[in-house]
């Protein structure tokens, strides 16, 4: 289950973060500006090859003791970064995928909405829920 | 009166506001009659009405201080509390409910939402009401109501279903409850009675009933309310739509609708919330159903109302494919064909869109399942009754599970003919909840062709039955394989599949002549493909199994008879007739008549294989009357299994036959060999469907698992 969830855009600003309030969020919100070069560096990594065949998911970017960063990035260069728990050993990297599966898609359906400018804060509240229900289900 | 002033400020709602208005006066209290007033504005014009004079009725009843608690529990909004006012209001309630559930049923339950919305304002006014009415019940509920904002929104998801759920989740109701003891118990009663008609009635209407759990309910019931367009707006709405796009059909693309709803000066973010409970299809672009639906969420959110967390059944738009039960609601001209093919979704689509869309997906898809394994069996024979059922289809339902049908079917025609009659039984119980109702229906027209002989494969067994018609199978069977094998097949199929349907004996010539007519030539190298086709179309119906079987007797005595002397097959076939009749009841009902057709095709084989081509054309009529009766009579016979295995152990028991019936071993062991390849297709084929049940009921489990996943946020929260 996801402690943090946050979307990054292109020019390196968030979008969206949203973490489990009980720890401090502060943490958080460092950890995914730090991974931030991390994921510069698997993207820059990849992209020598063909940028077409690059994946979208980029893995585990870094682990700490209390907890484990996964990326991914769309082709528009909007990053995906979320923080899990180490603790929740049940997590599977296939679930991994699924999550940025569905965060993607939700994301992608906010960018339909003629009343997002892209750019803005993600106010939706259906990708609220979406996140909602990713980072409480224990999966 | 801020409150109505603010009420007037919504498009449609200030006529009715002031009809609502004048209702109010005539209510008890100034302040209960603006809560309801509000509510009434919210709940839409229209719906108000019903709703206001229910809420007057329920003032007068209540006449509670509880109004103010109303007013709390519609910035609750929590469904519940909806309910239990109109429960509150006791008897009056319980007709103005009744009535209304009766006249909201089509009323989206529109989360109580909207109410919550005036509750930036209702709560001020509320909290004066309750001041004056229950004095600190009042505040208690105002503070509730406030939190519960969000949990509302969530509750309301959630605890559509029961009191216990926004008696859970907010607090203040339950404060509010102490306060109208006396109302609670009448009001718990009817709660029940509500939470099954609070969804659909406006429950918010019940201001007046106090608790704020009765206020929520009444949200919940009055987000039914509000939800429904009414013919008038709807009318509005389309006009509008024709101003920005002339093409009812076409869509409103993203920039433009973003402009028309601008000009309503909500704030972007609702826009924006507007725009994605609206596009429900997520294209960016808006159909007039999800037009309307946006036009309506803007007209209610002006007019106070919060907008739901997700799009009330009322307002989605009905989505060709997928039906969902909440596309019964308002759109039923939008889409006719959501009509029909609602009619499997409807009771299963969930309430998530997204599972709606998997759910009519599946339902279609098993419909279409069903139909696509009866398809494949048929279509070996007859890729024409595909088509045939297609067209039926899309009478019936939507084109494109036909389509998908269509494709199916040829792909397993040539195989899994058998096993995709077999399965198609088994589909079909899977999938009977589904496509019962269509395979039903749609067998009457398919008697007369293979179409229905695949719808019935879905539907049920007896459907198979009625497939059979013969005349479908000839064609069919030209166009899947070969036509020289087929004409073979279908000779010896029809003699076999009516042997096999009916017990009795009938000529079982006539079948194939029909499709020996159609088809082409001499099918002879493809034997085993004819088999197969006989197999196929004799899987479709369960009797066909059994025909299956005496189809590969009849290829290869058709093959010998081609091959060589026919009289030597005939023998066989007779022979393995009678095994296969004394194997299987059901078999021997076609054995006999396969028996028929083999005594046909001998007679037609013997005179010379040309002459095959046409004796088949007479006997084809003949075997198709009988495969007729044969389903008939199969049909009570649902146990396509058994068939097949009675069949298979026909075509088992044919074999050892055969070596004895042939003097010339050559001959008997090409029969056996074809004998042994058409078990082995008749079992792929079964393997086939079943592993398409297995499909069926995993995407079932699956999308059951992904609706699971969306409550359980919820119930946590």
């Amino acid at each position: 289950m996801a402690v943090c969830v946050a979307v990054i855009a292109k020019e390196n600003y968030p979008l969206y973060i949203r973490s489990t309030p009980t720890e401090n969020e502060l943490k958080f919100h460092y950890m995914v500006h730090t991974s931030l070069d991390v994921v510069d560096e698997k993207v820059s990594a990849m992209g020598k090859a063909l940028v077409d065949q690059r994946e979208l998911y980029l893995g585990l970017l870094y682990p700490t003791e209390d907890y484990k960063v996964y990326g991914y990035v769309t082709n528009s260069k909007v990053k995906f970064v979320m923080v899990v728990d180490s603790s929740n050993t049940a997590l599977r990297d296939n679930e991994i995928r699924s999550m940025f599966r569905k965060l993607h898609n939700s994301y992608t359906d906010v960018m339909c909405n003629p009343f997002y400018n892209p750019g803005d804060r993600i106010q939706s509240r259906a990708f609220d829920t979406m996140v909602t229900s990713m980072m409480i289900q224990v999966c | 009166m801020e409150l109505c002033g603010a009420k007037r400020l919504g498009y449609f709602g200030r006529s009715q506001f002031y009809i609502a208005l004048k209702l109010v006066a005539v209510a008890q209290s100034g302040f209960p009659l603006r809560v309801e007033s509000i509510n009434t504005v919210k709940d839409l014009p229209l719906p108000r009405f019903v709703a206001s004079k229910n809420e007057q009725e329920s003032r007068h009843a209540a006449s509670y201080s509880s109004d103010s608690e109303n007013q709390g529990s519609y910035s609750g909004v929590i469904p519940p509390p909806p309910g239990r006012g109109q429960v509150k209001k006791g008897s009056i309630s319980h007709d103005t409910v009744q009535p209304r559930t009766s006249a909201d049923p089509q009323e989206p339950a529109s989360p109580v939402v909207s109410p919550q919305q005036s509750p930036p304002t209702s709560p001020h006014t509320w909290r004066k009401h309750n001041r004056h009415p229950s004095g600190g019940n009042s505040e208690r509920p105002l503070a509730g109501p406030g939190p519960f904002w969000s949990p509302f929104g969530e509750a309301q998801s959630g605890s559509s279903a029961g009191d216990a759920v926004w008696s859970g989740h907010s607090p203040p109701p339950p404060q509010e409850n102490w306060v109208s003891f006396a109302d609670t118990p009448p009001t718990s009663t009817l709660l029940t009675m509500h939470p099954a008609s609070v969804q659909d009635q406006t429950t918010v209407r019940t201001v007046a009933s106090a608790t704020t759990a009765n206020e929520i309910r009444r949200q919940s019931s009055s987000y039914d309310d509000p939800w429904k367009i009414t013919d008038e707006q709807r009318q509005y709405y389309v006009n509008q739509f024709k101003t920005i796009q002339p093409d009812l059909n076409g869509f409103i693309p993203g920039s433009a609708a973003k402009e028309f709803f601008t000009k309503s000066k909500l704030p972007i973010l609702e826009l924006s919330h507007i725009w994605e409970l609206s596009d429900f299809d997520k294209d960016g672009a808006l159909t007039l159903d999800e037009f309307c639906a946006a036009f309506h969420l803007v007209v209610a959110r002006k007019n106070g109302y919060d907008l739901p967390e997700k799009l009330p059944e009322s307002l989605m738009p009905k989505l060709i494919d997928l039906e969902d039960s909440a596309d019964v609601g308002d759109q039923p001209g939008e889409v006719g064909y959501s009509g029909s093919p609602a009619e499997a979704p409807p009771s299963k689509s969930p309430s998530m869109p997204s599972l709606n869309q998997t759910w009519p997906e599946l339902n279609q898809s098993s419909e279409d399942t069903a139909i696509v394994h009866p398809v494949p069996i048929r279509m070996t024979p007859s890729k024409i009754h595909m088509q045939e059922m297609e067209l039926k289809r899309t009478g019936s339902d939507h084109t494109n599970p036909t389509s998908p049908l269509l494709v199916k079917p040829s792909d397993l025609s040539e195989e899994n003919k058998i096993n995709s009659s077999v399965k198609f039984a088994s589909a079909n119980t899977v999938a009977d909840g589904y496509s019962s109702s269509d395979s039903f229906t749609s067998d009457p027209e398919q008697i007369g062709s293979n179409i229905t002989r695949q719808r019935s494969h879905s539907g049920t067994s007896p459907d198979n039955t009625a497939p059979p018609p013969p005349p479908p199978r000839p064609q069919p069977s030209h166009s899947r394989s070969s036509s020289l094998d087929m004409n073979r097949t279908f000779t010896v199929t029809t003699g076999q599949q009516q042997a096999g349907v009916v017990a009795h004996p009938p000529a079982v010539p006539p079948r194939p002549q029909p499709s020996q007519a159609p088809g082409p030539a001499v099918h002879r190298p493809v034997d085993a493909d004819g088999l197969v086709t006989h197999t196929s179309t004799s899987p479709q119906q369960i009797p066909e199994q059994p025909n299956f079987a005496d189809f590969s007797q009849f290829e290869v005595f058709a093959a010998s008879n081609v091959n060589e002397e026919q009289d030597d097959e005939a023998e066989k076939h007779p022979e393995v007739l009678s095994v296969e009749k004394a194997s299987d009841p059901a078999g021997s009902l076609r054995v006999a008549k396969t028996d028929s057709k083999i005594e046909e095709k001998t007679a037609a084989s013997a005179p010379a294989n040309v002459s095959k081509g046409t004796t088949p054309l007479a006997p084809p009529p003949k075997p198709v009357r009988r495969r007729l009766k044969s389903e008939d009579e199969l049909r009570p016979e649902v146990d396509e299994h058994t068939q097949k295995t009675g069949v298979l152990a026909a075509v088992l028991a044919s074999q050892p036959s055969i070596p004895r019936s042939v003097g010339k071993d050559k001959k008997a062991i090409q029969a056996s060999i074809r004998r042994n390849k058409e078990t082995n297709t008749v079992l792929a084929r079964l393997n086939s469907e079943l592993q398409q049940q297995l499909k069926d009921v995993l995407e079932e489990r699956i999308s059951l698992e992904v609706q699971l996943e969306q409550l359980r946020p919820f119930s946590h929260l």
